[in-house]
C-alpha cells in the first residue's frame, strides 16, 4: 500500500481531478486544503506505517463532508492509492461523501453528522493522558458552521476546564454559520481557557506557526479564515 | 443531592450501590476501566477517583458529550463505563451512541438507573421505558435487565473485560432471591400449556402468577442477545406455541425476535410492559404505574390465565 515517494502539494490538483472530474480549479478552492496540508506535511507526526501506534499524532475530520481534500493529503502522504481515488462514491469503495475509519487506513474517526469530533478528541485526549502517553497531539478539524452545533460548545468548556494541553482544535472558518460568531470564534475558546490564534486559512506560512505555538496545559483552537475572494 | 439524600440514595438503590463498589474495586486490577459520568453518582465515585484521578471522568451535565468522550476513549484502546439516568444515558445523546460508539467500531459499558420509572414523583422527564427498544435500533449491543442486586456483579465483571456495547439496565424494582444463570435464559418452571419469558424484575410476578398454570417460565437477566434456540426449544417441548412476554419497559419490545425464533412455527404472542399508547401526566409511586400498564400482580395474572386456561388454538 504504501508508496516510497511522496507527491507535493500542486499535485493534488490532479488527484482531486480523479474524484469529481474537475476541470477547472475549484479544487483549490476548498476551504480545508491548506490546514490539511500543512498539518500533514509539516506538524502530525504520522506515517502510514504507523497507523496503530498508541504513539501517533490523531488527526479527526469532524467537517466530514467534502472530504476529497482530505483523501487527497492521504494519497500524496501514501495512505492509500492513488487509484482507489476513482472509486470515489461507488458501492464498495473505501471513500465516500464522508469518512469512515472502517474502511481507510489512517482514518481515525468516521464522521459526516457535525458535531461529533471534538468530544470525540477529548476523549482521545484524556484516554492518552490515563495512559501516561503525554506525547502525541490531537487535532480536530470543525468548520464555523458545524460550531452552530451545541454538542460542540459542551466539548469546548470541558476541554478548557480539564487543561488538555494535548488537544488542538482547527477551526475552518470561512463564513458560513447562519447566524455567525458575533466578537469572532477565536473569543468562543478564549473565554473557556483555550489559547487561540486566528490566522489566514491560506497562508502556510502563518498556520504552520499556528499548529506549532507552545501552549502547555491548554488546549489550542487555530481559527483559520478563509476569504472566498482570494480563492 | 445532600449528604443525606446521598446516603438514603445508597440505601434505597442497592443495585446502583454494587454497581459503584464493583466498578471500583475492578479499577483497582484493570488498568483500562475508565469511568465516565454526567455529575449523577459522582460523589460515589469519589474515593475511586481519589486513587485513579485521571480514571473518573466527571463532565458535568454534559451528556452528549459523555457519550463522545466515551467513544475516544475507547478509539485509544480503553474501557469506558457510563452512567447516568437511563433518560440521559440513552435518549438524549442517542446519535451519540450510534455515531460515537457504534459506527466508530468501539464499545462502551453504558449503565442506566431509573427506568421504566424507579421514582415517579420526578415525572415523566425521568423516566426510559423506551431505551432497550431504542438500542434495539442498532446493532451489536448487549443487553442486561438484572432482576436483583447478587446479579449485577457478574453481569457487570462480564462487561468490564469485554470490548463490546453493553447497557446494564439497574432498578429499583427487585425480586426477593437472585437466579444463578444470568446469560442466555434459564428455565425455572417446565409446562405444556405454553412458554412465559420474564425479563429481570418482573420474575417474581411472573412466578406468582403462574403457580397453577401449566407453563413454562424462562427467565432472562440478559435479553440481548435473545436467547432464539432456548425459546424455539422451550416452545417446541410444550403443547401449544403460546408466548406470553413479561417486559419491564415498553411492551413488546423483544416481539420482533420471539417472531424470529418462531418463524417456521405457527404461534401466538401476548407482550406485557408499559403501555406505548399512552403517557401518563402522573406522579406516585412504581406500583401506581405498574396498575396502569398492566405490569402488577394482579394484571400479570389475569393476563396469563386468560391466554393459557381460557382460550384454545
Amino acid at each position: 500500500m504504501v508508496r516510497t515517494k511522496e507527491l507535493d502539494f500542486p499535485e493534488l490538483a490532479g488527484l482531486f481531478q480523479r474524484m469529481t472530474g474537475d476541470e477547472k480549479h475549484t479544487w483549490a478552492a476548498a476551504s480545508t486544503l491548506h490546514v490539511l496540508w500543512v498539518l500533514y506535511d509539516r506538524v502530525l507526526n504520522v506515517s502510514p506505517e504507523r497507523v496503530d501506534d498508541p504513539d501517533r499524532d490523531r488527526f479527526l475530520l469532524s467537517k466530514g463532508h467534502g472530504p476529497m481534500a482530505f483523501y487527497a493529503v492521504l494519497v500524496a502522504k501514501g495512505f492509500l492509492e492513488p487509484e482507489v481515488l476513482d472509486t470515489w462514491t461507488e458501492f464498495g469503495s473505501p471513500l465516500g461523501q464522508h469518512p469512515d475509519r472502517v474502511l481507510v487506513p489512517g482514518v481515525e474517526i468516521s464522521s459526516g453528522s457535525l458535531g461529533h469530533g471534538l468530544a470525540l478528541g477529548v476523549g482521545i485526549a484524556l484516554g492518552l493522558r490515563a495512559m501516561g502517553r503525554a506525547r502525541p497531539r490531537v487535532v480536530v478539524l470543525v468548520g464555523d458552521g458545524e460550531l452552530d452545533e451545541g454538542s460542540n460548545h459542551e466539548a469546548i468548556a470541558l476541554a478548557g476546564r480539564l487543561g488538555l494541553g494535548q488537544l488542538t482544535v482547527a477551526v475552518i472558518d470561512n463564513g458560513s454559520a447562519t447566524h455567525g460568531w458575533p466578537g469572532g470564534i477565536a473569543e468562543r475558546f478564549a473565554v473557556e481557557g483555550w489559547q487561540t490564534a486566528t490566522v489566514d486559512g491560506r497562508d502556510d506560512e502563518a498556520l504552520h506557526r499556528a499548529f506549532i505555538t507552545e501552549h502547555a496545559g491548554r488546549p489550542l483552537a487555530v481559527v483559520a479564515a478563509i476569504r472566498q475572494e482570494t480563492t | 443531592m445532600s449528604r443525606m439524600e446521598q446516603a438514603m440514595a445508597r440505601v434505597a438503590n442497592p443495585m446502583r450501590q454494587v454497581f459503584v463498589e464493583t466498578v471500583s474495586a475492578a479499577m483497582d486490577t484493570h488498568p483500562r476501566l475508565v469511568v465516565v459520568l454526567a455529575d449523577i453518582t459522582a460523589d460515589a465515585f469519589t474515593p475511586a477517583s481519589e486513587r485513579h484521578p485521571d480514571r473518573v471522568v466527571n463532565v458535568g451535565i454534559r451528556e452528549q458529550c459523555m457519550i463522545g468522550v466515551a467513544g475516544g476513549l475507547a478509539l485509544t484502546g480503553l474501557r469506558p463505563v457510563v452512567h447516568s439516568y437511563a433518560p440521559f444515558l440513552i435518549e438524549r445523546p442517542f446519535e451519540q451512541i450510534k455515531l460515537d460508539l457504534g459506527h466508530q467500531d468501539v464499545g462502551a459499558v453504558l449503565v442506566g438507573i431509573g427506568g421504566p420509572y424507579d421514582d415517579p414523583v420526578w415525572g415523566r422527564t425521568h423516566q426510559a421505558p423506551g431505551d432497550v427498544a431504542l438500542l434495539d435500533t442498532l446493532p451489536g449491543w448487549t443487553v442486561h435487565v438484572p432482576g436483583h442486586p447478587a446479579e449485577v456483579e457478574p453481569l457487570l465483571r462480564s462487561a468490564l473485560t469485554g470490548d463490546g456495547r453493553v447497557y446494564l439496565r439497574l432498578s429499583t424494582q427487585t425480586n426477593t432471591s437472585p437466579q444463578p444463570a444470568l446469560f442466555g435464559f434459564r428455565t425455572l418452571k417446565h409446562g405444556r400449556r405454553g412458554v412465559v419469558l420474564a425479563v429481570g424484575p418482573v420474575l417474581e410476578r411472573v412466578l406468582h402468577a403462574t403457580r397453577h398454570v401449566d407453563v413454562t417460565v424462562l427467565y432472562a437477566a440478559t435479553v440481548r442477545p435473545f436467547d432464539e434456540a432456548a425459546l424455539r426449544s422451550a416452545v417446541l417441548a410444550a403443547d401449544h406455541a403460546d408466548v406470553a412476554l413479561v417486559e419491564p419497559y415498553l411492551a413488546g419490545t423483544s416481539a420482533h425476535l420471539v417472531n424470529a425464533a418462531l418463524g417456521h412455527i405457527p404461534h401466538r404472542i401476548r407482550s406485557i410492559g408499559v403501555r406505548r399508547d399512552l403517557e401518563l401526566h402522573a406522579y406516585g409511586r412504581p406500583a401506581d404505574h405498574d396498575a396502569v400498564h398492566g405490569l402488577d400482580q394482579a394484571s400479570i395474572t389475569a393476563e396469563i390465565h386468560t391466554m393459557f386456561t381460557q382460550s384454545t388454538s
